[in-house]
């Protein structure tokens, strides 16, 4: 008599399922219930508190930016290219996803830093430091949240049909037309999905960007840092600021979520 | 239909086992790196050798004791078998904040007066005494890059300077040094606590930073101190108590004993820390 759309939940899994959405959702909640909110306006006018803020946006942006342009090529050569190695690259460049951020920042202080494998080589040429600037926390970022970009994209272009781009090749269409025309345009989805993904990540990223970047208001100190830092002095404007961005990131997410992320595939 | 019914059984209950494999594994069977008891025979002597200590006693303390509570916590252990003393580093003003939401420590060592009294004042501890004190010192790389032979070359443009937020006692008193010598110190990073702000240093990442003479020591040949006149030079005491729902009590004011005896105050002059 059921409707086909509906389906009764078995009760061996309702139980463990509603023990799993307290665990995650309480707290959510335990945030929500113990917010200042009569003082949340003032806060936010607090002029460091938007300084984090904006930072955090254009940082998490820019970011995204620089994924897309490095992060797309790289899932193309992940699902289109053989060779031998390619699954422990694969593994590799993925890393960051399980990595301690923490870690993540060491590594790049050894890469990186002013005494990097790297970075010595741009402070002697070109004068160049990435700790203690803005850059310096895109390039954190960026090393954080490009896999999720990555990951996802791969995915999908792994799923999609390579009929039609094997079509336009005898078509006559170059290789790169056929990956901007044809390919670009059917992984659209999980493009953006992923992209939306990465920028959430790069938003929330902490422990990569103050070990690496460090902890500056105006140059490197994001939401994350003033969180942190709030914390130690005046825990009811860490929640706050917590609520700012949570909000953001539910926003994003929610909005998202349902439109793009289920088509397209994608493996997150 | 019975097989899914089982595996759905299994992994509850895998899932519930696994949840207290979680939860057992981080009883005091896991050592922190101090813990690692050394029975030196000769440690602690007879100091404070208080009957009826046992258990593990769980330390709260300032990151810049880490090396001295290192050793201090090893005599102690010496000095009465059968104890495991567990010492939990931060910055004084996240333990101070951790120690008032319940968090389960014995003793409190503060590298500030400030954070003890939030302590004292919340209850958390009936009174606390000042064991040693500390001063500032200007670390640098052992290349110095940025050439610093005083505390005002900090001032000067270009030159990295680490120094510790405003909300940890190594900024307060690195705010009172720049005070007194008249400067202006723009930083290029406010560090969490003294060792993020000394690491800083020692990886080359910054010219200079502002931490206490004790780390300057305890870094070893990884960076080079450059000394602050006493006459512009600020420092801070260091308050510790036993802390009122302490599990341990009898541990907590042993080891408190064993830090005040001459014993433990040898064991912290000899990392560089002063008589308060």
């Amino acid at each position: 008599m059921e409707s086909p759309g509906v389906r009764r939940t078995p009760a061996l899994l309702a139980t463990p399922a509603l023990i799993g959405f307290a665990f995650l959702l309480i707290p959510l909640l335990a945030l929500l219930i113990r917010a200042p909110w009569r003082g949340i306006g003032g806060l936010l006018a607090d002029h460091q508190v938007l300084t984090a803020l904006r930072l955090s946006l254009e940082c998490a942006t820019c970011a995204t930016a620089v994924s897309l342009v490095l992060g797309v090529p790289v899932a193309w050569v992940l699902a289109r290219v053989r060779f031998p190695g390619m699954a422990l690259l694969r593994a590799l460049v993925t890393l960051p996803l399980v990595l301690p951020p923490v870690v993540g920042g060491v590594a790049l202080l050894l890469a990186f830093g002013r005494n990097g494998v790297v970075g010595r080589l741009l402070d002697t040429w070109f004068g160049v430091t990435l700790p203690f600037t803005t850059a310096g926390v895109i390039v954190a970022e960026t090393f954080v949240a490009m896999p999720f970009l990555i990951v996802t994209v791969e995915g999908a272009l792994r799923s999609s049909d390579m009929g039609l781009e094997e079509a336009a090749a005898t078509l006559g269409a170059s290789r790169f037309t056929v990956f901007r025309r044809v390919t670009l345009p059917l992984i659209g989805p999980s493009l953006l999905a992923g992209s939306v993904l990465c920028w959430a990540r790069a938003l929330g990223e902490f422990g990569a960007t103050i070990t690496f970047a460090g902890n500056f208001p105006g140059t490197t100190q994001t939401m994350p840092l003033a969180v942190y830092n709030a914390l130690e002095t005046d825990p009811e404007a860490a929640i706050a600021l917590s609520l700012v961005l949570l909000a953001v990131a539910v926003i994003i997410l929610a909005a998202l979520r349902d439109r793009w992320l289920r088509r397209g595939g994608g493996t997150l | 239909m019975r097989a899914r019914v089982a595996v759905v059984g299994a992994l509850a209950a895998l899932t519930a086992v696994s949840v207290a494999g979680c939860s057992s594994s981080s009883s005091p069977s896991s050592a922190t790196k101090s813990s690692g008891a050394s029975k030196s025979p000769s440690a602690g002597a007879s100091a404070s050798k208080s009957a009826g200590v046992s258990g593990t006693v769980t330390v709260f303390a300032a990151s810049s004791l880490e090396e001295a509570f290192g050793t201090i916590a090893k005599k102690f252990q010496a000095a009465n078998p059968g104890v495991t003393v567990k010492v939990n580093l931060g910055a004084s003003s996240s333990l101070a904040q951790q120690v008032n939401s319940g968090a389960p420590a014995d003793v409190f060592a503060s590298a500030s007066p400030t954070n003890m009294k939030q302590v004292v004042s919340s209850g958390g501890a009936s009174s606390s005494t000042n064991f040693v004190k500390n001063v500032m010192e200007v670390a640098v790389p052992p290349s110095n890059p940025g050439h610093i032979t005083s505390v005002t070359d900090l001032a000067k443009s270009g030159v990295k300077v680490a120094v510790c937020q405003p909300q940890v006692p190594c900024g307060v008193v690195a705010a009172t040094v720049f005070k007194n010598a008249k400067i202006t110190v723009k930083p290029a990073t406010l560090e969490q606590d003294v060792k993020s702000t000394l690491t800083k240093v020692e990886l080359n990442e910054a010219d200079a930073g502002m931490v206490y003479v004790t780390d300057v020591r305890a870094a070893g040949s990884k960076a080079k101190g450059v000394v602050i006149p006493a006459d512009i030079n600020a420092s801070t005491e260091y308050p510790i108590a036993a802390l009122s729902k302490a599990p341990n009590s009898a541990g907590a004011k042993a080891f408190v004993a064993y830090v005040l005896s001459p014993a433990g105050q040898q064991v912290l002059s000899a990392d560089g820390f002063e008589k308060p």
